[in-house]
């Protein structure tokens, strides 16, 4: 279609349905929120599959959307990497992820034929995937839906804002790295939430120290303290910092059954703590 | 500028003037007309703009955070440690510039002079440009969509005044969507000498840069080499190694020989990096003796080598 169609993949172009969006697909989707970051890198989607896994425990049937178009990373580390996405009369199903089918996901991944190929999108096509992953996943009752974003306050972000409005309550997790320039980003982050409207639950700072599997020394490789700074400055809660934890990026690597990998973890219980938090506060805070 | 009806299937597309968000659009008629279609003027202009400048590197990553603005500031550091080299650091990441706090010039402003608009200098050899330099506070967030990223992508490249400079180097945000588009195409037509492409070991970091390999082979741009940024921690206490972002997949080093593209090198993780880029310091003076020193010194001197048997071929040119 447009001239960069030429780089782009015929096959990931999305299915037309024959169905309409007044069904609402997140009808009966309980809560969202968008975990977002200004700077790359700093774990949205580590936070974000960490924090599904964490409201799992809790016994909460959790969705994850994947809006990463030019690097989904959830498949990988839910180790559903290679599923397909089936169609149904209500739209795409999301793959599941666990045998209880408690944990359903949608990304972009799902889509290409060869994980190497890259989505040279421009922004035009990035929203109107987006739209469509907004409306046509059939993800059926949910507790809590997680949207992972990739990094910036761009296409994506307004795309998905747009799309996602309508249905409250809707609320932000901005993720930082404790290091000032990650902080900066982030602090240009809140500001498009402000500007967009959007709720923010709070900060939770990730790779906040790393302690040293021979000595135990902990050290601050990214500095320290940065997240609750920025979120006195701003006025939002502070959930809390999550520790660097090698042997979890392994697993997630790898893609391990977290499930199981997740509770040995130093940063489960930062994790539970911060799933906590939300599963007390947001339904307060964003009614 | 003047905000895009955020359908618009793009002037250059053939649906232009067609598809059903041009209903009422006032550029409608034009664009079904075909004369969107034509090259974009500016890369011709851009052309005659580069003329003064010999060598454009790109550096790009598909993964987040894995440091490329570190090595941009870096690569320009170590080149401009030679007096006579001209380097100029163009930030094209504009929705998070970070390029200003590194190069310890937050709070600058961009100056408008006859011929453009000036960068800022952190020294005499050494300029920069950033979107960070045109804010009015740290807080603003640029919240623009892919059509007004590209118009100031087209006014860094054409309307700076860059002067004659020796390297350009392009930090960019990750991905491969549009900024990453309009720079290759808005620089087709001045030749880009390559791109250097940075990674993390982790396979889930080199998912997204076999993305990008992808991408420069799709746009037919060179790849100069990898770096493999972040590569083991030592220990300041008792000086062993660990790696943090363990390499499950043999790291940049087996993709590099998968995918046959040159390994520049490998930057072990320094917490003080990070906190030179904190302070906006460069990490050569800083430490100049350390391991990440001598990493990064390798690395430069091998991206120079490849760029200047280019140079002799074009002053051959030149000559003949």
């Amino acid at each position: 279609m447009c001239s960069e169609g030429l780089w782009s993949l015929e096959n990931t172009q999305p299915p037309n349905f024959c169905f309409s969006p007044e069904l609402g697909n997140l009808a009966d989707v309980q809560h969202i929120i968008l975990v977002l970051s200004g700077k790359g890198g700093v774990g949205k989607s580590t936070i974000s599959t960490e924090l599904t896994l964490a409201l799992h425990r809790e016994g909460k049937k959790v969705g994850i959307l994947d809006i990463d178009l030019c690097g989904p990373s959830i498949p990988r580390m839910l180790r559903a990497q290679g599923r397909a996405v089936h169609q149904c009369d209500r739209g795409w199903v999301p793959v599941f992820v666990d045998r209880e089918q408690s944990i359903s996901l949608m990304s972009v991944g799902f889509l290409l034929e060869n994980p190497d190929e890259a989505v040279v999108w421009r922004g035009p096509k990035k929203n109107a995937l987006i739209k469509q992953f907004v409306s046509d996943v059939a993800w059926g009752e949910l507790d809590y839906l997680v949207v992972d974003t990739p990094p910036g306050t761009s296409d994506e972000h307004m795309a998905v804002v747009e799309a996602l409005r309508p249905y409250r309550p809707l609320g932000a997790l901005v993720v930082t790295t404790p290091q000032a320039v990650s902080v900066g980003d982030v602090r240009r982050e809140l500001t498009f939430c402000k500007k967009t409207g959007l709720q923010v639950v709070g900060v939770v700072e990730n790779m906040s120290g790393f302690v040293c599997p021979h000595c135990a020394e902990c050290t601050n490789i990214f500095s320290k303290g940065g997240g609750e700074e920025l979120a006195q400055l701003a006025g939002v809660p502070f959930l809390g910092s999550v520790p660097l934890d090698p042997v979890l990026t392994r697993s997630l690597e790898e893609g391990h059954d977290l499930t199981q990998e997740f509770p040995k973890s130093p940063a489960f219980p930062a994790l539970t703590s911060i799933a906590q938090k939300i599963l007390d506060g947001l339904p307060a805070r964003l009614s | 500028m003047e905000e895009v009806p955020h359908d618009c299937p793009g002037a250059e597309s053939a649906q232009a003037g067609r598809g059903a968000s041009c209903q009422g659009c006032p550029n409608q008629r034009l664009c079904a007309s075909g004369a969107g279609a034509a090259p974009d003027p500016a890369i011709e202009e851009i052309k005659e703009k580069m003329k003064t400048v010999k060598h454009k590197i790109l550096v790009l990553s598909g993964k987040g955070g894995v440091g490329k603005s570190t090595f941009s500031a870096h690569l320009a550091h170590g080149l401009a440690e030679d007096e006579n080299t001209q380097v100029a650091l163009l930030d094209i990441d504009i929705c998070g510039p970070s390029i200003p706090k590194i190069m310890g010039l937050e709070g600058e402003q961009v100056h408008q002079s006859g011929s453009g608009w000036s960068p800022v200098y952190v020294e005499d050899n050494l300029g920069v440009m950033s979107v960070g330099f045109l804010l009015s506070s740290p807080d603003d967030a640029i919240i623009w969509r892919g059509p007004k990223k590209n118009g100031m992508i087209k006014q860094f490249l054409r309307d700076v005044d860059w002067g004659d400079v020796d390297y350009l180097l392009v930090d960019t945000p990750p991905g491969t969507s549009d900024e990453h588009l309009s720079v290759v195409q808005y620089l087709a037509a001045a030749h880009i000498d390559g791109a250097v492409i940075i990674t993390t070991p982790q396979e889930i970091s080199l998912q997204d840069v076999r993305k990008e390999i992808s991408f420069c082979r799709k746009v037919k741009l060179p790849i100069i080499g990898v770096v493999e940024n972040m590569s083991g921690f030592v220990c300041p206490k008792c000086k062993k190694e660990s790696q943090i972002f363990p390499l499950t997949s043999g790291g940049a080093e087996a993709m590099c020989r998968d995918l046959k593209i040159p390994l520049l090198g490998k930057v072990p993780l320094d917490p003080h990096i990070g906190k030179s880029c904190d302070k906006g310091q460069s990490f050569f003076i800083e430490a100049p003796d350390a391991p990440a020193t001598l990493a990064y010194r390798i690395i430069i001197q091998r991206i120079q080598e490849f760029c200047s048997p280019h140079q002799s071929k074009e002053e051959n040119l030149i000559s003949s």
